[in-house]
């Protein structure tokens, strides 16, 4: 495989195929945890992690799998990772674990992980799914990362709130005051209706953004 | 104990309604909403295995897995439970009440990586609900899940005909309506603990 074609695997999930905004997965996650650009980054993390492991797993193992029950094979594997993720979490990074809940473990039925796993590594070379897999997660990340960033600074007017948990060298009680605090934060951002408007107000600027530069075939099309 | 089941049963379809609060089974909302009847199937499928699934998997873990420490399995014991048990669930269906599977038939497959389900098994243990209360919350779960549903494909009929701008087609448009949505449910919060007295 040639290095333009591992780059483009890699670059493939950040933006072209941008799991939650193109694709459409995982979104769940992407409501629920995004009240903080920290839990965005932590939750990303974990859910590359674990897509990066079973990517890896269900790939290697391709040809040993039985086409009928591959599904519950692929689960399985996904959630045994989901558990070493969850108990990694627990141990070392207890206020992440405080402020995923029940949506660590619910990384199991993220449909980006199955849906991964089923589209692309039953289907490629170890290596191919190793790279797709960090590449999606590194757009999970991204996103996750963006719309929490957008719903604490308007909802909370901090930003990376809670960051020394992730990365202890930071003082405690860590939080960049971003709007002044005279202003009275929009507080509904954090909430779920905010949820639901931010995530959609970027999936139109993301179908904003590749229609920009598609526009003209699009024409010939019609 | 009435007043408090009614009190679980009301928090959950109306105060933290699963999909509009606490952002679970997004997926089907979005994907099976279009339709009335196939959103009142979906949901009604989602009830079902709801409470079959809390029902199973509420003694497996406070009889099998904790008293032998085994809690951390929990992740993979309840999602092959949910696995096995739709899948048992249609094949039962589909040979003694064929007239429910040609009605719910198709929803079941989606129904194991529906979040919902998983969601709620997790959700009760943490509350340290006892074994009826879990029952009466899956249930209140799903109903929630069912009123969210058919509202929703309601509001998204009138969406539909709406123009709105080109790069809001579609599912932009549905997420925004769906915000809409959900504020008008954060309107009964607190009104349970009004009328049942917390």
């Amino acid at each position: 495989m040639s290095e333009k074609k591992k780059l483009s695997v890699l670059v493939n999930g950040i933006l072209n195929e941008n799991p939650v905004l193109r694709l459409v997965l995982g979104t769940c996650p992407t409501l629920a945890v995004t009240t903080l650009a920290t839990n965005g980054i932590g939750m990303g993390l974990a859910a590359t992690f674990v897509l990066l492991c079973s990517n890896v797993v269900i790939s290697a193992l391709r040809k040993v799998i039985p086409e009928q029950v591959r599904i519950p094979c692929y689960i399985t594997v996904i959630a045994g990772f989901v558990s070493i993720v969850q108990m990694l979490v627990k141990a070392f990074v207890p206020s992440l674990d405080a402020a995923l809940g029940v949506y660590l473990p619910l990384i199991v039925v993220n449909c980006i992980i199955l849906g991964r796993a089923e589209m692309f590594a039953s289907k490629h070379t170890v290596l191919e799914s190793a790279l797709d897999g960090i590449g999606m997660g590194i757009g999970f990340t991204l996103t996750l990362t963006v719309m929490g960033s957008i719903r604490e600074i308007l909802g909370s007017g901090t930003w990376l709130a809670g960051l020394d948990g992730l990365l202890p060298f930071l003082p405690e009680g860590f939080a960049l005051q971003i709007l002044p605090k005279s202003v009275d934060p929009f507080t509904l951002m954090t909430s779920a209706p905010g949820g639901f408007f931010v995530f959609g107000v970027l999936m139109a600027a993301a179908a904003w953004l590749t229609g920009r530069k598609k526009a003209p075939k699009e024409e010939r099309n019609s | 104990m009435a007043v408090k089941l009614a009190s679980i049963f009301f928090t959950m379809i109306l105060v933290d309604n699963y999909v509009l609060v606490k952002f679970l089974g997004i997926c089907p909302f979005l994907g099976v909403s279009k339709k009335l009847d196939s959103a009142v199937g979906m949901s009604l499928a989602v009830t079902f295995v709801m409470v079959l699934s809390t029902a199973v998997t509420w003694p497996i873990y406070t009889m099998i897995l904790e008293p032998n420490g085994l809690a951390y399995l929990q992740t993979i014991v309840f999602i092959l439970v949910i696995a096995i048990l739709v899948q048992l669930l249609e094949n039962v269906l589909k040979k003694y009440i064929p007239t429910l599977y040609r009605a719910l038939g198709v929803y079941l497959p989606l129904i194991t990586t529906n979040c919902t389900i998983l969601g709620v098994t997790i959700l009760n243990l943490d509350e340290g609900y006892n074994f009826i209360e879990s029952i009466v919350c899956a249930a209140g779960a799903g109903i929630g899940f069912l009123v969210a549903m058919v509202l929703f494909s309601g509001v998204r009929r009138r969406v539909e005909d709406a123009a709105p701008p080109k790069c809001f087609e579609g599912l932009p448009i549905t997420l925004v309506s769906a915000a809409m949505v959900s504020l008008s449910f954060m309107g009964f919060g607190g009104i349970v603990e009004a009328v049942f007295g917390g």
